[in-house]
């Protein structure tokens, strides 16, 4: 997996027309129809199906609009990005470190809460964030009515209604991912605020590990994983930067400023 | 007041309330990624013939448990 995200970064910052390529993650929870806007958005027909690690493996596909191509990139189903299944640890990698520009999370508009904790964990991670609110004709046949703008407001991101089967929602998806990489979109996402306490411990964490991390990676969710004590993401860093980063001394280190 | 039903208390068909998780540590963290967070609503589907696992419906979602998971979720019967 570590192999194929690499390639796959190398490989967009490689290509000589880098501007116009995009690599959008597709993330969400297991059975929200992610594989349909998968094949939708590019014809690629991929197997669907369900059952554990069916796309461990992720699945690639390439798609144009408006004189911009994309690469879509299917991550598999989970529930949460903690790293307990090698399906959340692909998909926490992925998002984390080959830095999609923007990713795509699917939700079922049938059981739009629980989709919502991926949603606020993504979010943890990085704000170029688009949600597409799948199966609103499921939705509708049982009486579900979803307001998709008062949901935009309340996360601070742009977010599509969409019944992917029948394609519905599928363009307007398209332009607001356009108009997302155009900077037509004013971003201010939900920031999940803890309490008190657990404020303190992050700042104090945030703050000894923020000169050794890459400023790409948001320093306040990787002091959140080492506050459940996820050592594991200092490794993960450490391999990616492929340089001398002191993992050894700031595990040591922050695990003084645990609480 | 203690809780002292836990879900695996429940017979099929009933719904009950969370009202505390006594999970420790990632267990934790992955019964709450799974909607299993206090004040939601569970549903008991049914039970494999052995018993174990359960079949909760939870958030609109059907998630199978272990009864040594689910004694130590403790719940609301109103």
């Amino acid at each position: 997996m570590a192999i194929n995200t690499t390639l796959l970064s190398e490989s967009t910052e490689n290509s000589p027309d880098k501007q116009n390529n995009f690599v959008i993650a597709l993330a969400g929870n297991p059975n929200v129809g992610k594989s349909t806007v998968f094949n939708r958005l590019t014809g690629l027909k991929q197997h669907t199906g369900n059952w554990p690690g069916k796309t461990v493996i992720k699945a690639e596909g390439t798609f144009s609009h408006r004189n911009r191509h994309y690469t879509l990139v299917d991550l598999p189903g989970t529930y949460s990005l903690h790293t307990s299944s090698s399906d959340e640890e692909v998909a926490r990698d992925f998002i984390c470190f080959s830095r999609p520009d923007i990713t795509l999370v699917v939700c079922d508009a049938t059981c739009l809460e629980r989709n919502l904790n991926l949603v606020l964990q993504i979010l943890e991670i990085t704000d170029r964030v688009l949600v597409c609110v799948n199966l609103l004709d499921e939705a509708e046949r049982k009486g579900i009515h979803v307001d998709i703008a008062m949901l935009a407001r309340q996360l601070g991101i742009p977010a599509v209604g969409t019944a992917a089967r029948s394609g519905r929602g599928l363009e307007s998806l398209k332009n607001v991912l356009d108009d997302m990489l155009a900077g037509k979109i004013a971003i201010r996402p939900r920031q999940l605020v803890y309490d008190p306490e657990l404020e303190r411990s992050i700042n104090k964490i945030e703050k000894r590990l923020a000169p050794y991390l890459p400023a790409w990676i948001n320093s306040r969710w990787v002091a959140l994983r080492v506050l459940e004590r996820d050592f594991s993401i200092l490794e993960h860093i450490s391999n990616h930067k492929n340089n001398d980063f002191p993992r050894q001394v700031l595990k040591e280190e922050v695990a003084l400023c645990l609480p | 007041m203690p809780h002292t039903l836990s879900l695996a208390d429940i017979p099929i068909g009933a719904s009950v309330r969370i009202a505390e998780i006594l999970t420790p540590g990632n267990n934790r963290r992955r019964l709450l990624d799974l909607g299993l967070v206090p004040g939601a609503r569970v549903e008991i589907i049914r039970r494999s013939p052995s018993g174990n696992p359960t079949a909760y419906l939870i958030k609109g979602a059907v998630i199978a448990l272990r009864n040594e998971n689910a004694a130590q979720i403790m719940v609301d019967t109103n």
